[in-house]
C-alpha cells in the first residue's frame, strides 16, 4: 500500500477509535475491546475504496454487503457509517439510548447502512451465506463480507455456515475473523480453544490467509486476494489486539464489555492521539 | 348447518390428502409464477415434499443438509436479496432447534421468509416424541412479527400459500404428516386473521385448527344428530387470531372447547383463552396434549390416548353444557 494511503487510513482509524471511546463513555455500557481490534480493517474496508457502497443510497441493490456477525462490536460499524455519511455524527451520542437509531446490537431496520441485524452470535455468517447465494442467483457481481469473532467460532452455527459456503462454492463471500484471542470469560485458549483455527477453515474448504490485522499492507493484500478467490469462499484470519490503540485496554479481558469512565475516556483519547501521530 | 364453501366431507368419496403433500405440489406451481421463490430444506425434502419444487427448479432449491440453524439465517440473507425463501423441515427442528435464528434473523428483521414446517403434532405417529412438534405453535406465537397458520386440509393449504406470498413478512405454516379429508371447496378464500365457522349452533363453540378440524366436524355432525347444535370454528389463522368471531360465538354459547394436536399450553387453546379472558370470559375446555411428551403409536391410537378425538369432543360438550 502506498504510504500516502496508509497514512490516510491510519488517520481515519484514529478518528474512528476516538468516536468509539466517546460514544461508549456516553452510553455507559458496551463493548470497546472487539470494536477497537477491528478498527484498522474497517478503516480499510470503508475508506480504502474496497466496499462498493453509496451512503446516499443505502439500499442500492448492487452494493457490496457487510455483515457484522460479531454484532457487539457495533461501535466500530456505527463510527464507520457515520464517518462515511450514512447518518449525522450526532447520532453517535445516542448509542444504546431509548429511541436511538443506534441499538446495542445492529438493527437493519433502524440504522441506515446496516445490511442485517446481528447480535446473537453465530447467525451473521449464515445470513451472509444466504446473501451470497442470492447475489449469485440474481447475477450480481457484488461481494459479501462477514466479520466474525474468534470467540464466536465456538458457535456450531459458524461451522454449519462454513460447510455450506464451501459446498455452494461461494467465491463471492469473504469472511474476516477478528482473532483477538480473548472472549468474555478470558483467553480463548482457556475458555474454548479453537486452535488450530486457520487449519479448521482450510479443512472446511476455504481459502485462508492469516495476517496481522493492524498491518495495512497485509490487510490490503489479503482482502484483494480474497476478492479474487475462485470457486470457493475466502477467509482472512486477522490476528489482532483486543482494545488496540488504547494502551490500558490492549489485551485486557475486562475491556470486552465495559465502558470507559470520563477519566478513562480522556486517557484513552490521549493514547489514540499519540498513536495517530506515530 | 354447514357453511357454503365447505364440502359435505362425510358424504364425499374424495381421496384424503396430507397438507404436506398439498404444500409440495402448490409450491412447485407457485415456483412457475414467482421467479423469486427459493426453497430451502434440511435433508428432508422427500418428507416435506419440497422435492417436487427441487425437481422442477433445481437452481432455486438449496439443501442445507442437517443444519437447521444455518438454513434459517441463510433464508434471512436470501430474503434481503429480494428472494422469497420457503424454508422447510420438520416442526420440531424449525421451531425448537432454530428458535433463536427464527426470532433474530427472520422475525426481528421482519424479513420475507416463509417457514413451512411439516410433521407437527403427535399425529406424526410412529417416530415418537423426538419428532412430534407439540410446542411449535406456542414458540412461534410468542415471537413478535410472525404469523402462525395451521391449515386444515389440502385446499386450505393451497389458499394459505396463495395468500402468504402476497404478504411481505415472516410466516409460520404448520403442516401435517398424515392424510385428512378435503374439507373446503375451491371457492374457499383464506384470509389472515379470519376464522371460518363451519357448523352453526348455540350450545357450545368448538374451535379447531389443522389436523383437528375434520375431527371437530365429525363431532359437530354427531352432536347435531343428537340435537345439540354447536359452532364449529376452523381457526387456521392462530396468529393473528379472529377475536371478533371468538367473542361473538362465546357470547352466544358461553362454553368453548378447543381441540388441537399440540400442547394445551400456549397453542390454539392458550390463544383462545387469552382472547376470551380479555374479550368475553367463558368456560374453556382445552383438548390436546396435556403437558406431556408424545410417544410412538398410530395417529388414531395417539389421538384416542391423548384425548382429542371425536368422542372426547362430544363428551366435553355434553358434560359442560348447562
Amino acid at each position: 500500500m502506498e504510504e500516502k494511503k496508509k497514512n490516510r487510513l491510519k488517520k481515519v482509524a484514529a478518528g474512528l477509535r476516538q468516536d468509539i471511546i466517546r460514544m461508549l463513555c456516553l452510553a455507559g455500557s458496551g463493548h470497546p475491546g472487539g470494536a477497537l481490534s477491528m478498527t484498522d480493517i474497517f478503516s480499510y474496508l470503508y475508506f480504502g475504496d474496497v466496499l462498493n457502497i453509496d451512503p446516499n443510497k443505502p439500499d442500492k441493490k448492487d452494493r457490496d454487503r457487510l455483515v457484522l456477525s460479531k454484532g457487539h462490536a457495533c461501535p466500530i460499524l456505527y463510527a464507520a457509517l457515520a464517518e462515511k455519511g450514512y447518518f449525522d455524527k450526532s447520532h453517535l451520542k445516542t448509542l444504546r439510548k431509548f429511541g436511538s437509531i443506534l441499538q446495542g446490537h445492529p438493527d437493519m431496520n433502524k440504522t441506515p447502512g446496516v445490511d442485517i441485524s446481528t447480535g446473537s452470535l453465530g447467525q451473521g455468517l449464515s445470513c451472509a451465506v444466504g446473501m451470497a447465494l442470492g447475489a449469485r442467483l440474481n447475477g450480481q457481481s457484488l461481494k459479501v463480507f462477514a466479520v466474525i469473532g474468534d470467540g464466536e467460532c465456538d458457535e456450531g452455527q459458524i461451522w454449519e455456515a462454513a460447510m455450506a459456503a464451501a459446498h455452494y462454492n461461494l467465491d463471492n463471500l469473504i469472511a474476516i475473523v477478528d482473532k483477538n484471542g480473548l472472549q468474555i470469560d478470558g483467553f480463548t485458549k482457556d475458555v474454548m480453544d479453537t486452535e488450530p483455527l486457520a487449519e479448521k477453515w482450510k479443512a472446511f474448504g476455504w481459502e485462508v490467509a492469516t495476517i496481522d490485522g493492524h498491518d495495512y499492507d497485509q490487510i490490503e493484500d489479503s482482502i484483494q486476494k480474497a476478492k479474487n478467490a475462485s470457486g470457493r469462499p475466502a477467509v482472512v484470519v486477522a490476528e489482532t489486539v483486543k482494545g488496540k490503540g488504547v494502551s490500558f485496554m490492549e489485551g485486557v479481558c475486562e475491556w470486552h464489555g465495559q465502558a470507559p469512565s470520563e477519566e478513562e475516556k480522556e486517557e484513552a483519547l490521549k493514547c489514540i492521539g499519540e498513536f495517530k501521530t506515530d | 348447518m354447514i357453511a357454503d364453501n365447505v364440502k359435505h366431507m362425510l358424504e364425499t368419496e374424495e381421496k384424503n390428502i396430507a397438507t404436506r403433500a398439498a404444500y409440495g405440489a402448490k409450491l412447485a406451481e407457485l415456483g412457475g409464477r414467482y421467479e423469486n421463490i427459493v426453497v430451502l430444506d434440511c435433508d428432508l425434502s422427500g418428507s416435506t415434499k419440497t422435492s417436487v419444487f427441487a425437481k422442477k427448479f433445481p437452481e432455486r432449491f438449496f439443501n442445507f443438509g442437517i443444519a437447521e440453524t444455518n438454513m434459517m439465517s441463510a433464508a434471512a440473507g436470501l430474503a434481503t436479496m429480494g428472494k422469497i425463501p420457503f424454508a422447510s423441515t420438520f416442526g420440531v427442528f424449525a421451531t425448537k432447534r432454530a428458535a433463536d435464528q427464527v426470532s433474530i434473523s427472520i422475525a426481528y428483521t421482519k424479513l420475507n421468509v416463509k417457514i413451512c414446517a411439516t410433521h407437527t403434532g403427535i399425529t406424526v405417529g410412529e417416530d415418537g416424541a423426538t419428532h412430534q412438534a407439540i410446542e411449535d405453535v406456542a414458540i412461534m406465537r410468542s415471537i413478535p412479527n410472525i404469523a402462525v397458520i395451521s391449515p386444515a386440509d389440502g385446499t386450505e393449504t393451497e389458499k394459505v400459500l396463495e395468500e402468504i406470498i402476497k404478504i411481505h413478512g415472516p410466516c409460520y405454516v404448520r403442516l401435517c404428516r398424515g392424510s385428512a379429508p378435503i374439507i373446503f371447496n375451491d371457492d374457499y378464500h383464506f384470509q389472515l386473521g379470519k376464522g371460518t365457522r363451519i357448523y352453526k349452533g348455540d350450545k357450545a363453540t368448538v374451535v379447531c385448527a389443522g389436523f383437528t378440524t375434520h375431527i371437530g366436524m365429525e363431532a359437530a355432525k354427531e352432536l347435531e344428530r343428537q340435537g345439540i347444535g354447536v359452532d364449529l370454528i376452523n381457526m387456521s389463522s392462530i396468529k393473528p387470531i379472529d377475536s371478533r368471531l371468538l367473542v361473538e360465538s362465546a357470547k352466544k354459547t358461553g362454553l368453548v372447547i378447543t381441540v388441537e394436536d399440540h400442547s394445551i399450553i400456549g397453542g390454539l387453546g392458550g390463544a383462545v383463552c387469552e382472547t376470551l379472558a380479555e374479550g368475553q370470559p367463558a368456560k374453556v375446555i382445552r383438548l390436546g396434549v396435556k403437558d406431556r411428551f408424545g410417544e410412538s403409536g398410530t395417529p388414531k391410537e395417539l389421538i384416542e390416548a391423548y384425548g382429542f378425538g371425536k368422542k372426547d369432543i362430544i363428551a366435553a360438550v355434553k358434560e359442560n353444557i348447562g
